[in-house]
């Protein structure tokens, strides 16, 4: 298929039609509203549903309701907003429901901006309610990467039983990029393959009826259900963890960012590698798992002198680098919080002087 | 090759879309592109601006902060941009609209009248594409024939009635670029 | 021995762990009975609250949903479009209808979703052990509002049905209670006509059963019900609100 310009909500929301998406419930903020647009005009195309919630607490719980059935289904806000839908996305998680939901990040707290930001780091990868539970979070770095992303999100969350996240900043919401869109797939309810779905029941089936729930009031009962999603999360951070390493094999310093800013950082080493200085980056594609055991054996590289993280916050991601490079070696940050986006000059400026050993 | 564009003007001038035309004509020569627009309330009443990049290589940031150039459609633009045009960058007023000078001496400034110019041939709303098209006569990062294409494609068949208006302008604004 | 009376198929056998005196087995018994009466099992739907019901799921014989605190309509919109065939019904207290739901129950109706909500109105909070509700009566005593409702402080209480009555998209409106059999049989038909609303695509459809909570008023099932019917009933006057045709 040909390329072709597109704007990266727009993108989203075609590739998630393609993936078989054909439930959307939303409700408008920018920088991502033209996410429910685009689904308002194509889903009554196709014979979906697209519906402006009242809310964004609405909106996540219709997606409960809906993922339920057994159908995919998404739902996409930004930073505020996923914040609201943080009851709904603990519900899904507790009953075991596949969903896709998209962030497409702005700065905060509170109403914060409606530039580009990562300050949702933590709310998404700690799981971000209340609860034991996680998200399976993608982070693309281009509107051609958050289609390609699209079906692992469905297929993974459908796979794991779990809400599948993909965080993309508002410069990639917004931006047009060329891309090259999947052929369209019809996703079809197996009974078979989602066993636990309200697809209809009468009694004397084989099958038991439906119960999608979260509660579980004896202590017991609750326990055997977080031990079955502790179980089901260790198998995704054994199967699940993406991520791309640019830049020079015999590094002296590894960068680690992702999204946008890991773009940005690419110039960064690029410009360095002319100067002499050769520099890694691993860019995490998924945010959870992390991607604990490339970071840490990069680090632990003896020819490596020291870790830097890059992020468009406070230094979330930060914390996870640190964890996994577990004092092997030096780890420093660069980044802002709120939406002023780090330079490729700052970064260069920071590894030079990482690089003489300078604080 | 790493061009890097800022267009600038009052919400409705067509910057927007002039920066989707370079980009969609980039894409066709297989280059790497993007696009990215001002959003929020500033697109309402204040300037709409976006960015493009087209480049030989991968882009790293669509965010553009040193442009190789700017085009301000009108004073409040470039007021707001003159100084984010890197130093030997080019900057193109719209001196219709704009009736003081840049103040840089560091850069190339051009002084394009291309809403005069889109009144004279006939297409008041082509000054947009008139200074495209004096961009183009400067920086011709790509082809003429792949605008003219980029627009077509992007007018669809919904606009199609302005390809012919569009084309002109552009040519106008080609000549304007080359003369001075 | 001729069988003179059967348990409707729409409950399971799992045992009600209501207290004793409390309206919501009556009222569990009046919408599953009228479920399989109308054929309707196989497509049922329920989604059950938080609050005394939210083991709801357990006791109505068919694919059921528990949801967050308040949500059920929303979560009832989920699956009613994504399965517009079904019969989707939705069973709430007060504190989750008409407290922290309040938006839900109002854009369900408001979008005329084509579900069926039973809401139970004891004008307390029973699960969390008797606070004050929106529906709580002025100057009710309850664990909140030790010294009485006082309406200068915290309102009047609000009447649900009159005002859902007020929305275009809703369908069906009525308030029953289950004070005497006669009103019994009243309430089973209202909830009757709800499914059929729903069922006949109209729209919305609510019935809202005045209840009793002995526990938490401090009563016996006897004096409860008697206090519904001296001072709940003429708060909130029973009958039909709304019913599109």
């Amino acid at each position: 298929m040909a390329k072709i310009l597109m704007k990266g909500n727009e993108a989203i929301a075609e590739a998630a039609i393609r993936a078989g998406c054909r439930f959307f419930f939303g409700y408008p903020i920018t920088p991502q509203t033209e996410v429910p647009e685009y689904m308002a005009a194509r889903m009554p195309e196709i014979g979906g549903c697209f519906l402006q919630a009242e809310s964004e607490v609405a909106a996540i719980n219709m997606v409960y309701g809906a993922a339920g059935t057994g159908v995919r289904v998404m739902t996409s806000s930004s930073s505020p907003g996923v914040s609201l839908k943080q009851e709904g996305i603990s519900y899904i998680a507790g009953a075991e429901l596949p969903c896709v939901i998209i962030n497409v990040m702005r700065g905060g707290p509170g109403l914060g901006g409606i530039q580009a930001s990562q300050g949702d780091y933590f709310q998404s990868t700690r799981g971000g309610g209340h609860g034991d539970y996680r998200c399976i979070v993608y982070a693309p770095a281009s509107v051609q990467e958050v289609v390609d992303l699209m079906g692992v999100a469905f297929d993974a969350a459908d796979q794991y039983r779990c809400p599948a996240m993909i965080v993309a900043d508002g410069i990639i919401g917004q931006m047009m990029e060329p891309v090259e869109l999947p052929e369209p797939y019809e996703y079809k309810v197996d009974t078979e393959k989602k066993p636990w779905a309200a697809t209809g029941w009468k009694p004397g089936d084989k099958k038991e009826r439906a119960v999608i729930n979260s509660l579980y009031i004896e202590v017991d009962e609750l326990h055997e259900l977080n031990t079955r999603l502790q179980a089901r999360y260790r198998e995704i951070e054994k199967n699940e963890v993406r991520y791309e390493v640019y830049g020079d094999e015999d590094a002296e310093l590894v960068v680690c960012a992702y999204g946008t800013v890991a773009r940005i950082c690419k110039a960064a080493i690029d410009e360095l590698r002319d100067k002499g200085l050769k520099v890694k980056l691993i860019r995490p594609i998924t945010l959870w798992p992390f991607p604990v055991d490339c970071v840490k054996a990069a680090a632990e590289a003896p020819e490596v002198k020291a870790v830097l993280t890059v992020e468009l916050n406070a230094g979330q991601m930060l914390e996870d680098v640190k964890l996994a490079v577990n004092g092997a070696k030096p780890v420093e940050f660069l980044g802002n919080p709120g939406s002023k986006m780090p330079t490729v000059e700052e970064i260069c400026e920071k590894l030079l002087a990482m690089s003489k050993g300078e604080e | 090759m790493l061009e890097q564009t800022l267009f600038a003007g009052f919400g409705g001038q067509g910057m927007l879309l002039i920066g989707e035309f370079l980009a969609e004509a980039g894409m066709e020569e297989g280059k790497y592109v993007s696009w990215l627009p001002s959003y929020g309330p500033e697109m309402r009443g204040g300037t709409a601006n976006c960015s493009v990049v087209v480049s030989d290589r991968p882009i790293s940031s669509p965010v553009i902060t040193a442009a190789s150039c700017v085009i301000a459609m009108n004073r409040p633009s470039l007021d707001k941009f003159e100084n984010t045009v890197r130093p030997g960058g080019l900057l193109i007023v719209n001196s219709s609209l704009i009736d003081v000078k840049a103040k840089r001496d560091d850069i190339d400034v051009l002084y394009i009248p291309a809403s005069e110019v889109a009144e004279e041939i006939g297409n008041p709303k082509g000054a947009n594409v008139v200074i495209l098209g004096a961009y183009l006569a400067r920086r011709p990062v790509v082809s003429v024939d792949s605008l003219m294409s980029a627009m077509k494609v992007k007018l669809g068949e919904r606009k199609a009635r302005f390809l012919e208006g569009n084309k002109k302008a552009l040519l106008a604004g080609l000549e304007l670029g080359k003369v001075q | 021995m001729a069988v003179v009376f059967e348990k409707t198929n729409m409950l399971t056998d799992a045992p009600f762990h209501y207290c004793p005196g409390c309206t919501h087995g009556v009222i569990h018994r009046l919408a599953a009975e009228v479920v399989e009466e109308m054929g309707l099992q196989e497509k049922a739907v329920g989604v059950a609250p938080v609050g005394c019901a939210v083991f709801a799921y357990r006791y109505f014989n068919c694919d059921m949903f528990e949801a967050a605190h308040g949500r059920a309509p929303a979560v009832a919109t989920g699956v009613k479009r994504a399965r517009p065939d079904a019969c989707v019904f939705t069973y709430q207290g007060d504190g989750d209808l008409a407290s922290i739901g309040t938006a839900e129950i109002v854009h369900a109706a408001h979008r005329g979703e084509k579900i069926t909500t039973i809401f139970v109105n004891n004008a307390i909070y029973g699960m969390t052990g008797g606070q004050m509700a929106p529906t709580t009566l002025v100057g009710q005593k309850t664990s909140t509002s030790p010294y009485g409702r006082d309406k200068d402080w915290c309102g009047a209480p609000i009447r649900m049905s009159e005002m859902l009555a007020t929305i275009e998209g809703a369908a069906f409106i009525e308030r029953v209670a289950l004070n005497n059999n006669a009103n019994i049989v009243k309430a089973k038909k209202a909830i009757r006509k709800a499914f059929e609303c729903q069922m006949a695509g109209k729209g919305f459809s609510m019935v809202e059963v005045l209840s009793t909570c002995p526990t938490n008023w401090g009563m016996n099932p006897v004096e409860a019900m008697k206090w519904l019917e001296e001072n709940m009933i003429p708060y909130y006057p029973l009958g039909n609100f709304r019913e599109v045709q």
